[in-house]
Protein backbone atom coordinates (compact mmCIF):
# COMPACT_ATOMS: atom_id res chain seq x y z
CA UNK A 1 0.00 0.00 0.00
CA UNK A 2 1.42 3.15 -0.61
CA UNK A 3 -0.14 6.71 -0.44
CA UNK A 4 1.49 10.47 -1.11
CA UNK A 5 2.74 12.63 1.63
CA UNK A 6 5.66 14.84 2.18
CA UNK A 7 8.60 12.55 1.60
CA UNK A 8 11.67 12.78 4.33
CA UNK A 9 14.52 11.23 2.56
CA UNK A 10 16.13 10.76 6.05
CA UNK A 11 12.78 8.73 7.33
CA UNK A 12 10.82 7.31 4.36
CA UNK A 13 12.37 5.36 1.11
CA UNK A 14 10.35 4.91 -2.18
CA UNK A 15 9.39 1.26 -3.16
CA UNK A 16 12.17 -0.55 -5.34
CA UNK A 17 10.81 -1.65 -8.71
CA UNK A 18 13.82 -2.16 -10.44
CA UNK A 19 15.21 -6.01 -11.05
CA UNK A 20 16.01 -8.91 -8.79
CA UNK A 21 18.76 -10.73 -8.55
CA UNK A 22 19.10 -14.58 -7.68
CA UNK A 23 20.80 -14.77 -3.64
CA UNK A 24 20.78 -17.83 -1.77
CA UNK A 25 20.08 -16.65 1.55
CA UNK A 26 21.33 -20.25 3.39
CA UNK A 27 24.56 -20.30 1.37
CA UNK A 28 25.74 -16.82 2.16
CA UNK A 29 25.19 -18.08 5.69
CA UNK A 30 26.83 -21.28 5.43
CA UNK A 31 30.06 -19.88 3.85
CA UNK A 32 30.20 -16.97 5.90
CA UNK A 33 30.13 -19.34 8.77
CA UNK A 34 33.12 -21.67 7.02
CA UNK A 35 35.18 -18.23 6.89
CA UNK A 36 34.72 -17.16 10.63
CA UNK A 37 35.62 -20.92 11.23
CA UNK A 38 38.61 -21.03 9.90
CA UNK A 39 39.40 -17.25 11.22
CA UNK A 40 38.65 -18.09 14.55
CA UNK A 41 40.90 -21.54 14.60
CA UNK A 42 43.48 -19.69 12.97
CA UNK A 43 43.88 -17.12 15.83
CA UNK A 44 43.51 -19.35 18.92
CA UNK A 45 46.29 -21.75 17.13
CA UNK A 46 48.37 -18.21 16.08
CA UNK A 47 47.50 -16.86 19.33
CA UNK A 48 46.17 -18.70 21.99
CA UNK A 49 43.99 -16.65 24.82
CA UNK A 50 46.07 -14.73 28.44
CA UNK A 51 45.76 -17.01 31.66
CA UNK A 52 47.90 -14.79 34.42
CA UNK A 53 47.42 -16.15 37.55
CA UNK A 54 45.34 -14.43 39.63
CA UNK A 55 46.86 -12.87 42.43
CA UNK A 56 45.91 -14.61 45.94
CA UNK A 57 46.44 -12.92 49.24
CA UNK A 58 48.88 -15.65 49.94
CA UNK A 59 50.95 -14.60 47.01
CA UNK A 60 50.38 -11.37 47.52
CA UNK A 61 51.76 -11.59 51.11
CA UNK A 62 54.60 -13.56 50.13
CA UNK A 63 55.96 -11.58 47.35
CA UNK A 64 55.68 -8.31 49.46
CA UNK A 65 54.88 -8.84 52.74
CA UNK A 66 55.55 -4.81 53.42
CA UNK A 67 52.95 -4.01 51.21
CA UNK A 68 50.44 -6.42 52.57
CA UNK A 69 51.14 -4.98 56.63
CA UNK A 70 50.53 -1.80 55.26
CA UNK A 71 47.52 -2.51 53.65
CA UNK A 72 46.54 -3.93 56.58
CA UNK A 73 47.36 -1.45 58.95
CA UNK A 74 44.60 0.95 57.12
CA UNK A 75 41.99 -1.93 57.24
CA UNK A 76 42.23 -1.87 61.08
CA UNK A 77 42.17 1.49 61.21
CA UNK A 78 39.61 2.51 58.73
CA UNK A 79 41.70 4.76 56.49
CA UNK A 80 42.12 2.51 53.59
CA UNK A 81 40.08 3.09 50.29
CA UNK A 82 37.77 0.37 51.14
CA UNK A 83 37.24 1.39 54.20
CA UNK A 84 36.34 4.72 53.01
CA UNK A 85 34.63 3.93 50.06
CA UNK A 86 30.90 4.40 50.67
CA UNK A 87 28.25 2.77 48.89
CA UNK A 88 27.73 -0.16 48.18
CA UNK A 89 30.30 -0.94 50.49
CA UNK A 90 29.48 1.59 53.68
CA UNK A 91 28.24 4.55 54.58
CA UNK A 92 31.03 6.75 54.64
CA UNK A 93 29.81 10.54 54.56
CA UNK A 94 30.37 12.91 51.21
CA UNK A 95 32.39 9.51 49.56
CA UNK A 96 29.88 8.97 46.91
CA UNK A 97 29.76 10.17 43.63
CA UNK A 98 26.76 12.80 42.23
CA UNK A 99 25.60 14.24 39.22
CA UNK A 100 25.09 18.19 40.11
CA UNK A 101 23.12 17.70 43.73
CA UNK A 102 22.30 13.98 42.98
CA UNK A 103 24.30 10.63 44.20
CA UNK A 104 22.64 7.79 42.74
CA UNK A 105 25.39 5.64 44.62
CA UNK A 106 23.79 7.04 47.75
CA UNK A 107 20.08 6.83 46.73
CA UNK A 108 20.69 3.05 46.12
CA UNK A 109 22.70 2.43 49.79
CA UNK A 110 24.97 -0.31 51.50
CA UNK A 111 24.14 -3.55 49.93
CA UNK A 112 27.50 -5.11 49.76
CA UNK A 113 28.32 -4.32 53.83
CA UNK A 114 32.06 -4.11 54.31
CA UNK A 115 33.74 -3.48 57.72
CA UNK A 116 37.50 -3.67 57.04
CA UNK A 117 38.27 -3.72 60.74
CA UNK A 118 35.99 -6.55 61.54
CA UNK A 119 36.00 -8.52 58.32
CA UNK A 120 39.67 -8.01 56.84
CA UNK A 121 41.53 -8.19 60.35
CA UNK A 122 40.02 -8.76 63.89
CA UNK A 123 37.42 -12.03 62.24
CA UNK A 124 40.38 -13.93 60.56
CA UNK A 125 42.48 -13.53 63.88
CA UNK A 126 40.10 -14.38 65.91
CA UNK A 127 39.75 -17.55 63.92
CA UNK A 128 43.42 -18.56 64.19
CA UNK A 129 43.67 -17.02 68.19
CA UNK A 130 43.01 -20.21 69.77
CA UNK A 131 46.11 -21.73 68.47
CA UNK A 132 48.05 -18.52 69.71
CA UNK A 133 47.93 -17.62 72.82
CA UNK A 134 50.10 -14.31 72.34
CA UNK A 135 47.57 -13.11 69.26
CA UNK A 136 44.85 -14.08 72.05
CA UNK A 137 46.02 -11.62 74.84
CA UNK A 138 47.19 -9.11 71.70
CA UNK A 139 43.10 -9.43 70.52
CA UNK A 140 42.09 -9.35 74.52
CA UNK A 141 44.38 -5.90 75.05
CA UNK A 142 42.85 -4.25 71.70
CA UNK A 143 39.44 -4.52 72.40
CA UNK A 144 39.40 -3.57 76.17
CA UNK A 145 40.93 -0.16 75.04
CA UNK A 146 39.81 3.06 74.06
CA UNK A 147 39.29 4.80 70.82
CA UNK A 148 41.76 7.20 71.63
CA UNK A 149 44.54 4.33 72.80
CA UNK A 150 43.70 2.31 69.94
CA UNK A 151 44.23 5.40 66.73
CA UNK A 152 46.96 6.06 68.84
CA UNK A 153 48.71 2.63 68.71
CA UNK A 154 47.57 2.56 64.74
CA UNK A 155 48.72 5.89 63.77
CA UNK A 156 52.27 5.01 65.51
CA UNK A 157 52.18 1.59 63.65
CA UNK A 158 50.84 3.01 60.52
CA UNK A 159 53.95 5.10 60.23
CA UNK A 160 56.45 2.73 61.12
CA UNK A 161 55.24 -0.02 58.78
CA UNK A 162 56.65 1.92 55.62
CA UNK A 163 60.19 1.34 56.86
CA UNK A 164 59.39 -2.20 57.60
CA UNK A 165 61.83 -5.16 56.48
CA UNK A 166 60.78 -8.59 56.12
CA UNK A 167 64.08 -10.60 57.21
CA UNK A 168 63.91 -14.40 57.73
CA UNK A 169 59.86 -14.62 57.40
CA UNK A 170 59.28 -12.13 60.08
CA UNK A 171 58.19 -8.80 59.72
CA UNK A 172 60.55 -6.44 61.59
CA UNK A 173 59.12 -2.48 62.23
CA UNK A 174 61.04 -0.27 63.66
CA UNK A 175 60.42 -0.08 67.70
CA UNK A 176 57.69 2.03 68.58
CA UNK A 177 54.26 2.22 70.67
CA UNK A 178 52.05 -0.01 68.95
CA UNK A 179 50.91 -1.56 71.65
CA UNK A 180 48.90 -5.25 70.12
CA UNK A 181 48.96 -3.41 67.13
CA UNK A 182 52.64 -5.02 65.87
CA UNK A 183 51.21 -8.78 66.86
CA UNK A 184 47.93 -8.57 65.50
CA UNK A 185 49.74 -7.53 62.17
CA UNK A 186 52.10 -9.57 62.26
CA UNK A 187 49.84 -12.49 62.83
CA UNK A 188 47.63 -11.31 59.93
CA UNK A 189 50.66 -11.46 57.83
CA UNK A 190 51.66 -15.07 58.50
CA UNK A 191 48.33 -15.94 58.30
CA UNK A 192 47.93 -14.59 54.71
CA UNK A 193 51.39 -16.30 53.74
CA UNK A 194 50.00 -19.77 55.12
CA UNK A 195 46.76 -19.43 52.79
CA UNK A 196 43.90 -19.49 55.55
CA UNK A 197 43.08 -15.68 54.92
CA UNK A 198 42.42 -15.99 51.71
CA UNK A 199 39.78 -18.98 52.65
CA UNK A 200 38.28 -17.38 55.62
CA UNK A 201 37.31 -13.67 53.06
CA UNK A 202 35.45 -16.00 50.71
CA UNK A 203 32.35 -14.36 51.79
CA UNK A 204 29.24 -16.52 52.09
CA UNK A 205 31.86 -18.60 53.66
CA UNK A 206 30.05 -21.71 53.89
CA UNK A 207 31.24 -24.63 52.35
CA UNK A 208 30.55 -23.57 48.73
CA UNK A 209 32.14 -19.70 48.33
CA UNK A 210 31.44 -17.55 45.34
CA UNK A 211 31.13 -14.36 46.35
CA UNK A 212 34.93 -12.84 46.46
CA UNK A 213 34.08 -9.01 46.88
CA UNK A 214 35.97 -8.65 50.30
CA UNK A 215 39.01 -10.60 48.81
CA UNK A 216 39.55 -8.41 45.80
CA UNK A 217 38.57 -4.84 47.78
CA UNK A 218 41.48 -6.65 50.10
CA UNK A 219 43.88 -6.99 47.40
CA UNK A 220 43.46 -4.17 45.31
CA UNK A 221 43.88 -2.00 48.37
CA UNK A 222 47.67 -2.27 48.49
CA UNK A 223 49.61 -1.59 45.73
CA UNK A 224 50.96 -5.18 44.21
CA UNK A 225 48.19 -5.50 42.35
CA UNK A 226 48.21 -2.39 40.60
CA UNK A 227 51.79 -2.87 39.82
CA UNK A 228 51.69 -5.99 38.53
CA UNK A 229 48.96 -4.53 36.45
CA UNK A 230 50.87 -1.21 35.49
CA UNK A 231 53.81 -3.49 34.22
CA UNK A 232 51.30 -4.91 32.13
CA UNK A 233 50.02 -1.89 30.38
CA UNK A 234 46.46 -2.15 32.51
CA UNK A 235 46.54 1.47 34.22
CA UNK A 236 43.80 4.00 34.41
CA UNK A 237 45.56 5.91 32.52
CA UNK A 238 46.40 3.58 29.72
CA UNK A 239 42.79 3.22 28.73
CA UNK A 240 42.68 0.62 31.96
CA UNK A 241 40.34 -2.31 31.68
CA UNK A 242 39.63 -2.30 28.03
CA UNK A 243 42.82 -4.01 27.79
CA UNK A 244 44.25 -7.71 28.38
CA UNK A 245 47.13 -8.76 29.39
CA UNK A 246 49.98 -9.92 27.02
CA UNK A 247 49.06 -8.11 23.24
CA UNK A 248 45.81 -9.05 23.21
CA UNK A 249 43.13 -7.00 22.01
CA UNK A 250 41.21 -7.17 25.11
CA UNK A 251 37.88 -5.21 24.87
CA UNK A 252 38.46 -2.75 22.21
CA UNK A 253 34.45 -2.10 22.17
CA UNK A 254 35.15 0.00 25.10
CA UNK A 255 37.53 3.02 23.64
CA UNK A 256 34.56 5.31 23.69
CA UNK A 257 33.92 4.23 27.04
CA UNK A 258 37.74 4.75 28.97
CA UNK A 259 38.83 7.40 26.00
CA UNK A 260 36.75 9.53 28.27
CA UNK A 261 38.72 8.87 31.52
CA UNK A 262 41.63 10.29 29.39
CA UNK A 263 40.50 13.76 28.84
CA UNK A 264 39.76 17.18 29.94
CA UNK A 265 37.67 18.10 32.00
CA UNK A 266 37.04 14.40 33.29
CA UNK A 267 40.82 14.08 34.37
CA UNK A 268 40.50 17.82 35.86
CA UNK A 269 38.02 19.42 37.82
CA UNK A 270 35.29 16.53 36.91
CA UNK A 271 38.08 13.69 38.02
CA UNK A 272 36.06 13.25 41.53
CA UNK A 273 33.00 12.50 39.64
CA UNK A 274 34.43 11.04 36.82
CA UNK A 275 32.95 7.45 36.89
CA UNK A 276 29.19 8.71 37.07
CA UNK A 277 29.69 11.74 34.60
CA UNK A 278 31.40 9.28 32.15
CA UNK A 279 28.16 6.50 32.61
CA UNK A 280 25.70 9.64 32.60
CA UNK A 281 27.78 10.59 28.98
CA UNK A 282 27.47 6.92 28.01
CA UNK A 283 23.97 6.48 29.18
CA UNK A 284 23.31 9.26 26.77
CA UNK A 285 25.27 8.16 23.51
CA UNK A 286 23.79 4.83 23.74
CA UNK A 287 20.25 6.47 24.01
CA UNK A 288 21.26 8.32 20.65
CA UNK A 289 22.41 5.15 18.71
CA UNK A 290 19.47 3.27 19.50
CA UNK A 291 16.89 6.20 18.78
CA UNK A 292 18.88 7.26 15.65
CA UNK A 293 15.92 7.10 13.57
CA UNK A 294 13.74 9.30 15.26
CA UNK A 295 16.81 12.46 15.98
CA UNK A 296 16.12 14.64 13.16
CA UNK A 297 19.98 16.06 12.24
CA UNK A 298 21.49 12.76 13.71
CA UNK A 299 19.33 10.45 10.95
CA UNK A 300 20.52 12.80 8.68
CA UNK A 301 24.40 12.28 8.62
CA UNK A 302 24.15 9.37 6.53
CA UNK A 303 23.02 11.57 3.57
CA UNK A 304 24.96 14.22 4.11
CA UNK A 305 28.40 12.29 4.38
CA UNK A 306 27.74 10.59 0.93
CA UNK A 307 29.14 7.35 2.28
CA UNK A 308 25.95 5.63 0.50
CA UNK A 309 27.21 6.78 -2.39
CA UNK A 310 30.19 3.81 -1.96
CA UNK A 311 28.42 1.59 -0.65
CA UNK A 312 25.44 1.76 -3.76
CA UNK A 313 27.84 2.96 -6.04
CA UNK A 314 27.43 0.00 -8.87
CA UNK A 315 23.44 0.80 -8.11
CA UNK A 316 24.11 4.23 -9.36
CA UNK A 317 26.53 3.23 -12.17
CA UNK A 318 23.80 1.13 -13.59
CA UNK A 319 21.01 3.13 -13.10
CA UNK A 320 22.90 5.89 -14.92
CA UNK A 321 22.55 8.62 -12.40
CA UNK B 1 -17.62 -37.04 -10.32
CA UNK B 2 -17.82 -34.04 -7.63
CA UNK B 3 -14.46 -32.04 -7.54
CA UNK B 4 -13.44 -29.57 -4.18
CA UNK B 5 -11.12 -26.14 -4.59
CA UNK B 6 -7.70 -27.33 -2.68
CA UNK B 7 -8.00 -25.98 0.32
CA UNK B 8 -4.61 -23.74 1.99
CA UNK B 9 -3.41 -25.69 4.81
CA UNK B 10 -2.29 -22.61 6.53
CA UNK B 11 -5.73 -20.87 6.27
CA UNK B 12 -8.21 -22.19 9.45
CA UNK B 13 -11.44 -24.45 8.55
CA UNK B 14 -14.30 -21.30 8.87
CA UNK B 15 -14.93 -23.01 12.39
CA UNK B 16 -11.92 -22.31 13.58
CA UNK B 17 -11.08 -19.18 12.60
CA UNK B 18 -11.57 -17.66 16.35
CA UNK B 19 -8.96 -19.75 17.33
CA UNK B 20 -5.73 -17.78 19.14
CA UNK B 21 -3.75 -20.09 17.61
CA UNK B 22 -5.36 -19.88 14.22
CA UNK B 23 -5.36 -16.27 14.35
CA UNK B 24 -1.46 -16.24 15.73
CA UNK B 25 -0.68 -18.16 12.46
CA UNK B 26 -2.44 -16.24 9.86
CA UNK B 27 -1.02 -12.91 11.23
CA UNK B 28 2.64 -14.40 11.32
CA UNK B 29 2.50 -15.61 7.40
CA UNK B 30 0.74 -12.46 6.41
CA UNK B 31 3.76 -10.70 8.10
CA UNK B 32 6.47 -13.53 7.17
CA UNK B 33 5.39 -15.33 4.06
CA UNK B 34 7.80 -18.33 2.92
CA UNK B 35 9.23 -16.04 0.32
CA UNK B 36 10.09 -13.41 2.37
CA UNK B 37 11.51 -15.77 5.67
CA UNK B 38 13.49 -17.13 3.20
CA UNK B 39 14.03 -15.61 -0.58
CA UNK B 40 15.86 -16.80 -2.87
CA UNK B 41 15.92 -13.05 -5.06
CA UNK B 42 16.45 -9.94 -3.78
CA UNK B 43 17.07 -6.12 -4.77
CA UNK B 44 19.78 -6.00 -7.46
CA UNK B 45 21.27 -3.04 -5.54
CA UNK B 46 22.40 -5.39 -3.05
CA UNK B 47 25.76 -6.18 -4.57
CA UNK B 48 28.52 -4.59 -2.16
CA UNK B 49 30.82 -6.47 0.50
CA UNK B 50 29.30 -4.20 2.96
CA UNK B 51 26.02 -6.86 3.53
CA UNK B 52 27.96 -9.60 4.08
CA UNK B 53 28.89 -8.07 7.76
CA UNK B 54 25.49 -9.29 9.09
CA UNK B 55 26.08 -12.94 8.20
CA UNK B 56 29.79 -12.73 9.36
CA UNK B 57 28.63 -11.42 12.66
CA UNK B 58 25.65 -14.43 12.83
CA UNK B 59 28.35 -16.75 12.05
CA UNK B 60 31.14 -15.76 14.89
CA UNK B 61 27.75 -15.27 17.18
CA UNK B 62 27.29 -19.12 16.63
CA UNK B 63 30.85 -19.77 17.72
CA UNK B 64 30.95 -17.73 20.63
CA UNK B 65 27.54 -20.04 21.84
CA UNK B 66 28.92 -22.93 20.87
CA UNK B 67 32.34 -22.82 22.20
CA UNK B 68 30.94 -21.23 25.10
CA UNK B 69 28.57 -24.14 25.87
CA UNK B 70 31.80 -26.48 25.54
CA UNK B 71 33.25 -24.45 28.40
CA UNK B 72 30.23 -24.66 30.29
CA UNK B 73 30.43 -28.47 30.13
CA UNK B 74 33.33 -29.01 32.06
CA UNK B 75 32.83 -25.75 34.10
CA UNK B 76 34.71 -22.06 35.11
CA UNK B 77 38.16 -23.19 35.98
CA UNK B 78 38.41 -26.19 33.49
CA UNK B 79 40.42 -24.28 30.73
CA UNK B 80 43.06 -23.37 33.33
CA UNK B 81 44.31 -26.70 33.91
CA UNK B 82 43.47 -28.24 30.48
CA UNK B 83 45.27 -27.49 27.26
CA UNK B 84 41.92 -28.55 25.67
CA UNK B 85 40.45 -26.12 27.49
CA UNK B 86 43.18 -23.56 27.07
CA UNK B 87 42.38 -23.89 23.12
CA UNK B 88 38.59 -23.66 23.85
CA UNK B 89 39.11 -20.79 25.59
CA UNK B 90 41.07 -19.20 22.76
CA UNK B 91 38.31 -20.52 20.58
CA UNK B 92 35.68 -18.35 22.60
CA UNK B 93 37.97 -15.57 23.17
CA UNK B 94 38.88 -14.67 19.18
CA UNK B 95 35.06 -15.54 18.22
CA UNK B 96 34.10 -13.22 20.09
CA UNK B 97 36.55 -10.30 19.04
CA UNK B 98 35.61 -11.30 15.45
CA UNK B 99 31.58 -11.00 16.11
CA UNK B 100 32.68 -7.16 17.66
CA UNK B 101 34.69 -6.53 14.45
CA UNK B 102 32.06 -7.81 12.41
CA UNK B 103 29.27 -5.92 14.33
CA UNK B 104 31.13 -3.33 14.64
CA UNK B 105 31.83 -2.65 10.22
CA UNK B 106 27.64 -3.78 10.08
CA UNK B 107 26.50 -1.07 12.66
CA UNK B 108 28.53 1.21 10.78
CA UNK B 109 27.70 0.07 7.35
CA UNK B 110 23.96 0.15 8.05
CA UNK B 111 24.03 3.62 9.99
CA UNK B 112 25.43 5.22 6.30
CA UNK B 113 22.74 3.33 4.50
CA UNK B 114 20.33 5.28 6.84
CA UNK B 115 19.30 1.63 7.51
CA UNK B 116 16.17 2.63 9.27
CA UNK B 117 14.29 4.51 6.34
CA UNK B 118 10.90 3.15 5.33
CA UNK B 119 9.30 1.87 8.93
CA UNK B 120 12.65 0.29 9.35
CA UNK B 121 13.03 1.87 12.74
CA UNK B 122 12.74 -1.23 14.94
CA UNK B 123 15.08 -3.11 12.96
CA UNK B 124 17.91 -0.51 13.91
CA UNK B 125 16.63 -0.20 17.50
CA UNK B 126 16.90 -4.11 18.20
CA UNK B 127 20.07 -4.24 16.29
CA UNK B 128 21.74 -1.25 18.59
CA UNK B 129 20.41 -2.66 21.89
CA UNK B 130 21.71 -6.15 20.58
CA UNK B 131 24.99 -4.36 20.51
CA UNK B 132 24.71 -2.71 23.79
CA UNK B 133 23.50 -5.66 25.26
CA UNK B 134 26.76 -8.08 23.84
CA UNK B 135 29.20 -5.62 25.10
CA UNK B 136 27.34 -6.54 28.68
CA UNK B 137 27.47 -10.09 28.11
CA UNK B 138 31.43 -9.70 27.02
CA UNK B 139 31.76 -8.03 29.49
CA UNK B 140 30.58 -10.36 32.33
CA UNK B 141 33.04 -12.77 30.55
CA UNK B 142 35.95 -11.25 31.13
CA UNK B 143 35.21 -10.79 34.78
CA UNK B 144 34.33 -14.49 34.95
CA UNK B 145 38.08 -15.91 33.80
CA UNK B 146 38.60 -16.35 37.08
CA UNK B 147 42.43 -15.50 36.50
CA UNK B 148 44.55 -11.88 37.23
CA UNK B 149 42.74 -10.30 34.10
CA UNK B 150 39.63 -10.71 35.44
CA UNK B 151 40.66 -9.71 39.48
CA UNK B 152 41.85 -6.62 37.47
CA UNK B 153 38.95 -5.77 35.32
CA UNK B 154 36.39 -6.24 37.68
CA UNK B 155 38.49 -3.74 40.42
CA UNK B 156 38.85 -1.39 37.76
CA UNK B 157 35.10 -1.53 36.42
CA UNK B 158 33.39 -1.46 39.98
CA UNK B 159 34.14 2.57 40.40
CA UNK B 160 31.95 2.88 37.35
CA UNK B 161 29.27 0.76 38.03
CA UNK B 162 28.99 1.33 41.74
CA UNK B 163 28.85 5.69 41.21
CA UNK B 164 25.58 4.87 39.18
CA UNK B 165 24.13 2.47 42.12
CA UNK B 166 23.74 0.06 39.74
CA UNK B 167 26.71 -1.30 41.75
CA UNK B 168 24.63 -2.29 44.62
CA UNK B 169 22.62 -4.89 42.78
CA UNK B 170 24.99 -5.98 39.88
CA UNK B 171 28.33 -6.63 42.17
CA UNK B 172 31.22 -7.00 39.53
CA UNK B 173 33.41 -8.58 42.55
CA UNK B 174 30.92 -11.48 42.76
CA UNK B 175 31.76 -13.87 40.49
CA UNK B 176 28.89 -16.51 40.85
CA UNK B 177 26.69 -13.54 40.30
CA UNK B 178 28.64 -12.38 36.95
CA UNK B 179 29.15 -16.14 35.85
CA UNK B 180 24.98 -16.59 35.90
CA UNK B 181 24.72 -13.39 34.17
CA UNK B 182 27.33 -14.42 31.61
CA UNK B 183 26.33 -17.95 30.85
CA UNK B 184 22.71 -17.61 31.60
CA UNK B 185 20.98 -14.33 31.09
CA UNK B 186 22.63 -12.26 28.86
CA UNK B 187 23.02 -14.80 26.15
CA UNK B 188 19.89 -15.65 26.57
CA UNK B 189 18.70 -12.04 25.76
CA UNK B 190 21.50 -11.46 23.00
CA UNK B 191 19.93 -14.80 21.66
CA UNK B 192 16.10 -13.42 21.86
CA UNK B 193 17.02 -9.72 20.38
CA UNK B 194 19.24 -11.62 17.61
CA UNK B 195 16.16 -13.72 16.68
CA UNK B 196 14.10 -10.91 16.81
CA UNK B 197 16.54 -8.42 14.80
CA UNK B 198 16.87 -11.08 11.77
CA UNK B 199 12.86 -11.43 11.90
CA UNK B 200 12.73 -7.71 11.18
CA UNK B 201 15.73 -7.77 8.44
CA UNK B 202 13.50 -10.82 6.62
CA UNK B 203 10.27 -9.05 6.89
CA UNK B 204 11.03 -5.39 6.29
CA UNK B 205 13.88 -6.63 3.82
CA UNK B 206 16.87 -4.74 2.50
CA UNK B 207 16.73 -1.04 2.75
CA UNK B 208 16.64 0.29 -0.75
CA UNK B 209 19.25 2.97 -1.66
CA UNK B 210 18.39 6.66 -1.25
CA UNK B 211 16.28 7.67 -4.47
CA UNK B 212 18.59 10.34 -6.43
CA UNK B 213 17.14 12.93 -8.74
CA UNK B 214 18.74 13.70 -12.22
CA UNK B 215 21.34 16.02 -10.76
CA UNK B 216 22.36 13.76 -8.60
CA UNK B 217 21.01 14.76 -6.02
CA UNK B 218 18.81 13.00 -3.13
CA UNK B 219 14.91 12.98 -4.45
CA UNK B 220 12.28 14.33 -2.07
CA UNK B 221 9.65 14.08 -5.02
CA UNK B 222 8.73 10.16 -4.57
CA UNK B 223 6.08 7.77 -3.87
CA UNK B 224 6.65 7.12 -0.02
CA UNK B 225 6.66 3.30 0.98
CA UNK B 226 4.54 1.83 3.84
Amino acid sequence: MSRVRRFNPDRDVSPWKGPLRPYDLLKEVTVAFRVVAVLVVGLAVLFGSPDEKAVTIKSWSSANAVDFATTAITELDGTSATATYGPPYNATPDASQKIGPISLQKIAGVHQPVNTTQDFVLGPLTTIAPQNPTLTGALATFRSADDKQKADWEAAYETSVAKAEWMNGVLVVPPGAYGPVATMISSLTSMAQSGALDTSMVDQAHFYGTNYTKSLLFVADGTYLEGLATSQHLGGDQWGMMNETGSFPGQAWLWAYTMWYQVWPFNGPWSANADVLVWALMMVLTLALIFVPYLPGLRSIPRWTRVYRIIWREHYRSSKV
Amino acid sequence: MTTTTPRDPAAPLPEDADQWTAKARGALLERLPAEKLLPDRQPAYLSSAIYLFGALTLAALVIVMATGGVLALEGPTWWHVSSTGLFVNSLHLWSVEAMFFFMVIHLWGKFFMAAWRGNRQLTWMTGAVTFATSIGAAFTGYVSQTNFDSQWISTQAKDGINSTGIGAFFNVLNFGQMLMWHIVLLPLVVGLLTGLHLLMVRRRGIVPPFALDANGKVSRDVEVEQ
